[in-house]
Parts: structure tokens; C-alpha cells; sequence
């Protein structure tokens, strides 16, 4: 029982940090419905970031507040360099676009970093704060993510900025008609996306160590998070990567053992595509024809 | 001085041409309507005015050359068009909608001002106004975007089809409250309608488009006479 209660409570830090990625994910696709194969890529190369800032010697916090503020320029000039020039073309077009950014972002990493594996550390104590049920990492983890959740929801649901934001991605052509750039709206999301994963990605680094293919699993648990919420639904998205996170531990813990973890956000993805698509709290899309 | 003056406007979609050459101008402070059948090109002209559509030739609003400009930038400086089929945000409040309307504005107390004073022209918006506006009914999504338009504080309306899908009693009440708009705001208005009636009531003065020119011009009671706008488009 108690083993259970410690695996319930360390997979809902590890899924904190999949309900981010999974709400970067779920941003990009509202704006662009397309999932952003390169979001995981993006995290990792900023939590790359944060690691050197930390090592040449600045504050934890101050190089994470400014990795979030990179990774945030950073989003904004993938979007305008590279997502811009295919924005008409077709789908498919889009994610080999997508598929190279990610190729590149860990070539690039590992040609800078190398694909050594790196320690990363945790701005939380070492001692557990309540007992033995959870490391004070993986509260910390839980904490940044509900920090990261409440200020999007504030931004987008209290701020004349996120509302123009929500009406671009909604409703472009209307969206022009009040005088809304459409187009500097899609950047900034990419902008707000990328800081989302830079803070997942510095949340997650000292759990799995940091190397260039650190994310690819996680970006995997992150879109299982986002399917089973519905993708087109944030507060599905952050509800997934929570459940995602609990199941994968527990069932990892307990079923099938840690080896097949991953098949987990597998099945997940395949089940929820084969019952049910659009997830549990996504919108239903009928069309007439 | 005109408000907007139209030459040679060519637009279309792809290969097929709407417009063919079309030269028209507007009175500031006057309704004008444009008149004609399906097809004639009325929405494509509202919709090249507003950088919606491909066009060739010359517009001026204000004595501004504003052909080769963005939609969000000719929208700043004082066009609102009201689409057909409306163009509302539908998984936004009535409320968000308008406040959207006044996006680009940046005196906020008149803002809030505005937004009370369009609940009092349309007091159904207020009951709704924490609504979902996809759930509104069809007269008041109507009635919202005639005010999300007005929020802008505009200079010019563009109005495609506000009687669309409407009451006639409603149609009524909007035509009344657009007179008054433009009576004590004068805001001038540029209305496409099939309901060429309710139009030539409305407006100062109206062109009629067939494929894509302009056949007639004259006030509304020049065409309100006219013979062949009234078997076409009067009934009588």
C-alpha cells in the first residue's frame, strides 16, 4: 500500500512535467492544428542552456528565469524563420519540417554538448520536506508546474493580449477584422510554447540526466497526455500528463515492469485514437458534406 | 471630399474574375448600398475593399491609398466590416467578442463606455453577454457583430448582408438602429443587401452591380424610379 501511494505520488511529479510539454503541444496545435514533433527537441536544447549558464557560475533561478526569457525568443524565431515560409503548404510538407527542426536541434546538441550524459541540478533541498513519500525534487516539480499552468490561464483568460491571442487561433479571418496580427500571434504562441517546454525540460533534467535524446520519451508520454485530454483542450492536456504520469508509474511499478514503461504511452495513444479521438475533454468536430 | 473612392477594381478568386473594372466613391457620412443579384460581386467587393481578396486598381479611403495594405492595418485605421455569415468568435463570451471589436483602441474608459452603450442598443447582448457566442441564436449573433464592429469606433462600416437569416420584425430594429448610428455618430456605412427595398429605405444612395460592374448609380430615389430596379429588384 504504502509502495502504491509513494508510485501515485512520484508519477504525479513526473507527470507535472508531462502535462507542460503536453500543453505546449496542445498551444501549438490550437494556432496551427499541427503537433509540433520538435517541441521535446526545443526543451532539451534550452535545458542545454540553462546547464551552461548554471556552470559558469550564475543563480539557479536567475539562469532559469532567463533560459524561460531565451527559450521564449527562441520559439518566436523558429516560428518566423522557419515555420512562416511553409505556412500554406501542405500538411505533410509541415511535419518533415517539423521532423528536420528535431533532427537538427539534437545533432546540433550533441555537437555542442556531446552525447555524454550530464548531471543537472535540482534548485529543491536534498531531504525530502513530508516524510519518505516524495523527494522534495518531485514536489518542487508538481509546484513549477501548477505555477506554470495558473499564469497561462491568467494570461490567456484575464489579458486583452491572451484573449487576442485565443481569437487568432480560433478565428483568423475574424480575427484580422479587428485589427489583430494574426501572423505575430502564432509567433508569440510558439514564443509561450517554447518557454512552457524550457521549464518542463529543466524539470525533468534531474530525473533523467541530461543528454541529447533525454526528451524523446517524455515528448512521447507528453503527446499521450495531450490525445487523452483531447488535443485541442488545455486543461485536458494538464489532466492527461497527470494520469499519463500515474499509470506509467504505477503500471511500470506494479504490471509490466520499467522496461516496457514506454510501450504505456504507446497503447495509450493507439487506444485513445482507436475508442475514443478526440479524448475526453476534447470538441467533437462533425462536418457536413 | 469622398470617404472612399474606388477605380477600376478588379478582383477574383483563382482564374474566375468577380470584378471587372468597378468605379464607385462614397460621401462621408452617407449610407451608400450596393445593390444586385447573386454573383454580382457585392461581398467580393466589400471583401477586396478590405484586403480580404487579390485585387487590382485603386482604393482610397480618406484620400489614403489603401489597395496594397493588410486587412489588420486597413482595420486600424477606422474600416469595420461585418462579414456574411457573420464572423463571430464562437467559443468566445458575447462579452470577449466585443471587447475585441475595440482591440486596437486604446482609450480604454471609452471603451468600456461603448460597450455599455452597445448593450443598450441591443439589450439581448447583455443578458448574454457571459454566452458562448456560437450559442446564441442566429438574430443575435447578427446583432453582435454589427457591435463588435461599432466597438471600433469606426469610420466606415462595411455591411454584408445584416438582414440575412433575420425577422423581419429584427431587420426592422436593425435598420433602425444603423440610422441612428449614422445619424448621431456619423459613421458612414457601405451596405450590401439582396433586400434592395430595405436598402434604398436605408441608404442616401446606391450603385448596382451586375457581373462585376457597376450598371446604375444614382440616389435611392433616383433607383427607387427606376424601371428596371424596380421589376429586378423591387417586385413591382
Amino acid at each position: 500500500m504504502e509502495a502504491l501511494l509513494h508510485q501515485i505520488l512520484a508519477g504525479l511529479a513526473t507527470g507535472g512535467i508531462y502535462a507542460s510539454l503536453a500543453l505546449a503541444l496542445v498551444m501549438i496545435y490550437q494556432a496551427t492544428h499541427l503537433v509540433n514533433f520538435a517541441q521535446g527537441e526545443m526543451a532539451m536544447f534550452t535545458t542545454y542552456i540553462a546547464w551552461s549558464l548554471i556552470h559558469a557560475g550564475m543563480p539557479y533561478w536567475l539562469a532559469f528565469v532567463l533560459t524561460v526569457l531565451l527559450a521564449f525568443v527562441f520559439g518566436v524565431l523558429v516560428e518566423r524563420l522557419v515555420i512562416r515560409p511553409v505556412e500554406h503548404a501542405p500538411v505533410l510538407a509541415v511535419v518533415v519540417v517539423f521532423i528536420a527542426l528535431l533532427l537538427i536541434l539534437n545533432s546540433v546538441a550533441g555537437w555542442i554538448y556531446t552525447y555524454t550524459i550530464k548531471s543537472f541540478p535540482s534548485p529543491f533541498p536534498k531531504e525530502p520536506l513530508f516524510g519518505r513519500w516524495l523527494s522534495s525534487h518531485e514536489l518542487g516539480a508538481i509546484g513549477v508546474t501548477l505555477v506554470v499552468v495558473l499564469l497561462l490561464y491568467g494570461f490567456f483568460r484575464f489579458t486583452p493580449l491572451g484573449l487576442a491571442m485565443r481569437a487568432a487561433a480560433q478565428n483568423p479571418d475574424s480575427a484580422r477584422l479587428v485589427g489583430i496580427r494574426v501572423g505575430w500571434m502564432l509567433a508569440l504562441g510558439w514564443g509561450l510554447a517554447a518557454a512552457v517546454g524550457a521549464a518542463a525540460g529543466m524539470m525533468v533534467a534531474p530525473i533523467v540526466y541530461l543528454d541529447p535524446n533525454m526528451m524523446g520519451g517524455i515528448l512521447l508520454y507528453a503527446f499521450a497526455a495531450a490525445l487523452v485530454g483531447g488535443i485541442d483542450n488545455p486543461w485536458g492536456a494538464v489532466f492527461g500528463g497527470f494520469l499519463v504520469g500515474v499509470l506509467e508509474n504505477v503500471l511500470g511499478a506494479f504490471v509490466i515492469g520499467n522496461e516496457l514503461k514506454l510501450s504505456v504511452a504507446l497503447a495509450i495513444i493507439i487506444g485513445v485514437l482507436l475508442v475514443r479521438p478526440s479524448g475526453f475533454f476534447g470538441s467533437v468536430h462533425v462536418t457536413r458534406v | 471630399m469622398a470617404l472612399l473612392e474606388v477605380r477600376a477594381l478588379h478582383a477574383g478568386y483563382g482564374h474566375t474574375r468577380v470584378l471587372h473594372g468597378l468605379d464607385f466613391a462614397l460621401e462621408t457620412g452617407a449610407i451608400t448600398a450596393l445593390l444586385g443579384a447573386n454573383g454580382a460581386g457585392k461581398t467580393t467587393t466589400l471583401r477586396a475593399l478590405c484586403g480580404m481578396v487579390k485585387a487590382q486598381g485603386e482604393i482610397r479611403f480618406a484620400g489614403e491609398r489603401i489597395d496594397a495594405r493588410k486587412t489588420e492595418d486597413i482595420v486600424r485605421l477606422g474600416v469595420a466590416h461585418v462579414p456574411d455569415g457573420r464572423g463571430t468568435f464562437a467559443h468566445l463570451t458575447t462579452e470577449e467578442n466585443l471587447k475585441l471589436g475595440a482591440y486596437t483602441r486604446k482609450d480604454r474608459g471609452a471603451v468600456d463606455a461603448d460597450l455599455e452603450r452597445m448593450y443598450g442598443y441591443f439589450p439581448r447582448l447583455a443578458e448574454r453577454r457571459r454566452q458562448q457566442a456560437g450559442t446564441l441564436s442566429g438574430g443575435e449573433q447578427q446583432m453582435l457583430a454589427v457591435s463588435r464592429a461599432l466597438m471600433l469606433a469606426p469610420r466606415l462600416m462595411l455591411l454584408d448582408e445584416p438582414s440575412f437569416g433575420l425577422a423581419p420584425l429584427l431587420v426592422n430594429e436593425l435598420f433602425n438602429i444603423l440610422r441612428r448610428i449614422n445619424e448621431r455618430e456619423h459613421v458612414s456605412m457601405l451596405l450590401v443587401e439582396q433586400n434592395a427595398a430595405m436598402a434604398l429605405e436605408l441608404a442616401n444612395s446606391a450603385y448596382l452591380l451586375e457581373t462585376g460592374r457597376v450598371v446604375l448609380a444614382g440616389s435611392s430615389d433616383d433607383l427607387k424610379r427606376d424601371d428596371a430596379v424596380r421589376r429586378a429588384y423591387l417586385g413591382h
